[in-house]
């Protein structure tokens, strides 16, 4: 702590607040049940003040003046405090509030436990729960629990935990079913939660475990058999342990200075810039890696930034997506047979060929530049474009702000990429 | 330019964009300062003769339309729908510690609902002595604290795990607030309704629930309910927003965000967690291996830089510039922020502002000579636990890169000679 007074005694008004609660804090033990109090914060300002008194006898100017203005701080420190002291503990009760009834409480607690306490009577097959879960689930989640657009798969996934993107499903994740038919029953579906009955529940649920391949079709969910299944993940979570692993390492003393001997950036955000249109649009969508020429990248930032979207086997599903993607590209581009130019060059064969170099085109400077330095389009080079077009072509008259979402990016190269030239 | 047009003020957005063209901008403008007579000066000006508006103008104040960029956004893309989604505090354009209620960020699961006074039910039930059920003016009736604390996603920062992707301190370390809270400690609640019948309270829980769609619920352990947490309904003097839980809301002090559940209609005392999704499906954190830890309840010490900062560029060039940032642990108070100006290799101590409560947001500052050279800018937070902010690489090597949530790495801004700041990765 006398490390931290030296370090604050230069700072300027205000520090002698900090000061106060630095001595504070090395004074008394920070239970989390104590409530700071005004009387507890004067306490500690005096306290620093007498740690100053002793100090000033060592002569120091800096001193003196700190000492005057923990003395001003002593004066105003009943102003101004957001503290309160604590609410006070009576004996008995405040007699507020009133006796909850049953009937009440039957309709608010309904939160299902681990151990299957909380649930209802009844039962549902997967058959039943096909249907109302195409009636009521799928336009978000998908006919097969796949989920649709950004909302959650609910399916699949298993061992894909440890992977670079890992699919937490019902399935694949969730350590206990009752979680299932709590949320479900609270507060699904979306825009109409709580209307399904105990029965459509347990239909759903029945067929979301199918989708899992948990149970065969002519299986039935009840609350006779609900708490024999057994999920996937239940074994799968550990409490919390960042005190034994984490703060046991990150409470020392850190290094100030010499504490590494050179450092580069290894990636920029320049480079895989998805932050939003409006306040959010970066200054630096304008910059290039020229930009850094003291800090100079060790590793092409635009290959980090860009990998994850590569698409490099070309899959038929990402490709159907990608035509789904394309339509806002339509506009100006043509792809596939008999394509032409348009507002926008015909993309067949985009990439692997270079930059700005379709026939009978009539192409921005940027794109001039680029075809006269021979520069090849590549799926990193195209994703962000696509994700940041003026960003990474600046001054291109493609007046298209950007896909923001990188799996229709993924998607857009492989339609792409099924098209040659 | 699109906005030229909205109002002769200077909107921090379009400067940015004029800032880039034209670095020597702010410059300009002082050296004429130093040959001919300033008109803004020299010249009356309209403000200066005529009146201005009269008062109830607005009844209700809203920040001068000059400030109309510092609001709330939203990454669209990170969520199905704005229904069940999260925005981001601008925290880079804030100074000071309270965050205004109007751009505190806001997380809905099923969108935020009107609730009036007149409706609202709170129950107690369970493992209590008596089941109870208070409205809102009961509560006003109970002994009130006040308090400071600050509520952070434990997604916040959540993106930028497997790498730098938003630029902007908005985007990256916005899904926080600090508010002054009005409420009445939660154990007073429980004692009104007696845990008598819960026997030991060491292996108890609360479990607390939502009144709106999503009914969003999480298990507390009793250790923390009879603790610090409040059942809050003033947030910065005034009655809470209708996004952060109108009349009512859940206050757990240091704790993730999604535990402060809002528009608070139950609290059950149960004798184990109710595993909801939100804490298992959800707010759960992967490991590299596969397996998850649960119960992650505590935000570890964390800072940020938010100026300058990609949306809040050095316009002044050489000389005089404040590095200004953000620190809080949920674990205390904030002792000491260390900032660099290397990428980490040398660091100076910040200048704390005052503080207030535990677990709440401490501003720091570092008055320095900037040189006109690029900067690599980091900040370092320490808190009272004597814990110390990580690297991202100590986090990655300690959790991988998909744990989505608790991120709280050093974060790094690059400044180029113009004073352009952007969210980089270093070694």
């Amino acid at each position: 702590m006398s490390k931290s007074l030296n370090l604050f005694v230069p700072a300027l008004g205000g520090a002698a607040l900090v000061l106060g609660l630095a001595y504070g804090v090395s004074s008394r033990e920070y239970g989390a049940d104590k409530i700071e109090t005004l009387e507890t914060r004067v306490a500690q300002v005096e306290a620093s003040a007498a740690q100053a008194s002793a100090n000033v006898q060592e002569g120091t100017a800096e001193v003196l003046r700190l000492q005057s203005e923990l003395e001003e701080l002593q004066m105003t420190a009943g102003t101004g405090s957001s503290l309160t002291e604590p609410a006070p503990v009576i004996d008995g009760t405040f007699g507020l509030g009133r006796v909850a009834l049953a009937e009440e409480m039957a309709a608010w607690d309904v939160d299902v436990l681990p151990d299957g306490r909380g649930l209802p009577d009844g039962r549902g097959d997967v058959y039943t729960g096909e249907e109302v879960f195409v009636d009521k689930c799928a336009s978000c989640h998908g006919d097969f629990a796949e989920g649709v657009g950004n909302w959650p798969v609910l399916a699949g996934g298993f061992d894909t935990l440890a992977n670079k993107d890992p699919v937490k499903t019902v399935g694949s994740y969730w350590p206990h079913l009752s979680t299932a038919w709590d949320y479900i029953n609270r507060s699904m579906p979306f825009g109409e939660a709580g209307t399904l009955t105990p029965d459509e529940t347990y239909a759903i649920v029945a067929y979301i475990m199918y989708s899992n391949d948990m149970v065969d079709d002519d299986f039935e969910l009840s609350h006779e058999n609900f708490t024999e299944v057994e999920m996937y993940n239940s074994d799968g979570f550990v409490v919390d342990d960042r005190p034994e692993l984490e703060y046991a390492q990150w409470r020392t003393e850190p290094c100030m200075e010499n504490c590494k001997p050179t450092v580069e950036i290894t990636m920029r955000a320049t480079f895989l810039d998805v932050t939003p249109e409006g306040g959010g649009e970066s200054v630096m969508n304008h910059a290039s890696a020229d930009d850094s020429p003291v800090f100079s990248a060790s590793a092409d930032a635009s290959d980090a930034g860009a990998a994850e979207s590569g698409a490099t086997g070309i899959d038929p599903a990402l490709i159907a997506a990608g035509e789904g993607a394309f339509r806002q590209c339509k506009t100006c581009h043509e792809v596939g047979e008999g394509a032409s130019n348009r507002t926008g060059p015909v993309l067949n064969g985009m990439v692997g060929r270079t930059i700005g170099s379709v026939d009978g085109f009539r192409y921005s400077g940027v794109f001039q530049e680029a075809a006269a330095a021979g520069t090849i389009w590549t799926e990193e080079s195209l994703a962000a474009f696509l994700a940041d077009p003026r960003g990474m072509m600046a001054g291109t008259r493609m007046s298209f702000r950007g896909v923001r979402d990188e799996a229709d990016i993924a998607a857009l190269i492989a339609y792409i990429q099924s098209f040659d030239d | 330019m699109e906005s030229m047009a909205k109002g002769a003020g200077l909107n921090r957005r379009n400067f940015l964009k004029s800032a880039a063209a034209v670095p020597a901008v702010a410059v300009a403008g002082q050296a004429a300062a130093q040959g001919t007579p300033d008109p803004l000066i020299t010249e009356l000006q309209d403000w200066a003769s005529y009146t201005g508006v009269g008062v109830d103008e607005t009844p209700y104040g809203m920040p001068i339309r000059f400030e109309d960029d510092v609001v709330r956004r939203n990454v669209e893309w990170l969520t199905a729908s704005p229904i069940s989604s999260i925005n981001f505090t601008p925290i880079h354009a804030l100074d000071g510690t309270i965050t205004p209620q109007g751009c505190a960020f806001e997380r809905h699961h099923s969108g935020a609902i009107e609730l009036t006074k007149g409706d609202y039910r709170l129950m107690i039930n369970g493992l209590v002595d008596k089941p109870l059920v208070f409205n809102y003016s009961d509560l006003e009736r109970l002994p009130r604290e006040n308090h400071v604390y600050f509520c952070e996603c434990a997604a916040n920062t959540g993106m930028e795990w497997a790498g730098a992707q938003l630029n902007g301190a908005q985007f990256t370390h916005g899904m926080i607030h600090n508010m002054e809270y009005t409420g009445v400690p939660l154990r007073t609640l429980l004692r009104e309704a007696g845990l008598e019948a819960a026997g030991d309270l060491s292996d108890k829980w609360v479990y607390v629930e939502g009144a709106d769609a999503s009914s969003n619920g999480r298990s507390i352990p009793m250790e923390k309910a009879l603790d610090d947490v409040l059942v809050a309904f003033k947030a910065n003097g005034e009655a809470l927003r209708m996004e952060h839980g109108y009349p009512v809301r859940l206050v757990v002090p240091g704790w993730e965000g999604n535990m402060w559940v809002k528009w608070l209609r139950r609290i059950e005392v149960t004798d184990m967690a109710v595993g909801s999704r939100e804490e298992t499906s959800k707010y759960t954190d992967v490991y590299e291996d596969g397996t998850a830890r649960k119960w992650t309840w505590v935000m570890d010490a964390k800072s940020v830089i938010t100026s300058p900062s990609p949306q809040m560029p050095i316009t002044h060039g050489s000389g005089p510039l404040v590095i200004s940032g953000l620190a809080w642990s949920g674990h205390g108070q904030i002792t000491r922020v260390d900032v660099s100006k290397d990428g980490g290799i040398t660091w100076e101590t910040a200048r704390l502002g005052k503080q207030g409560d535990t677990k709440a947001l401490t501003r720091f500052y570092l008055d320095t000579d900037w040189t006109g050279d690029p900067m690599l800018l980091q900040s370092r937070a320490m808190d009272e636990t004597g814990y110390v902010q990580p690297t991202k690489d100590q986090l990655r090597d300690m959790r991988g890169e998909n744990a989505v949530y608790h991120n709280n790495c050093i974060q790094t801004w690059f400044v180029n000679e113009e004073g352009i700041a952007e969210n980089v990765e270093v070694s």
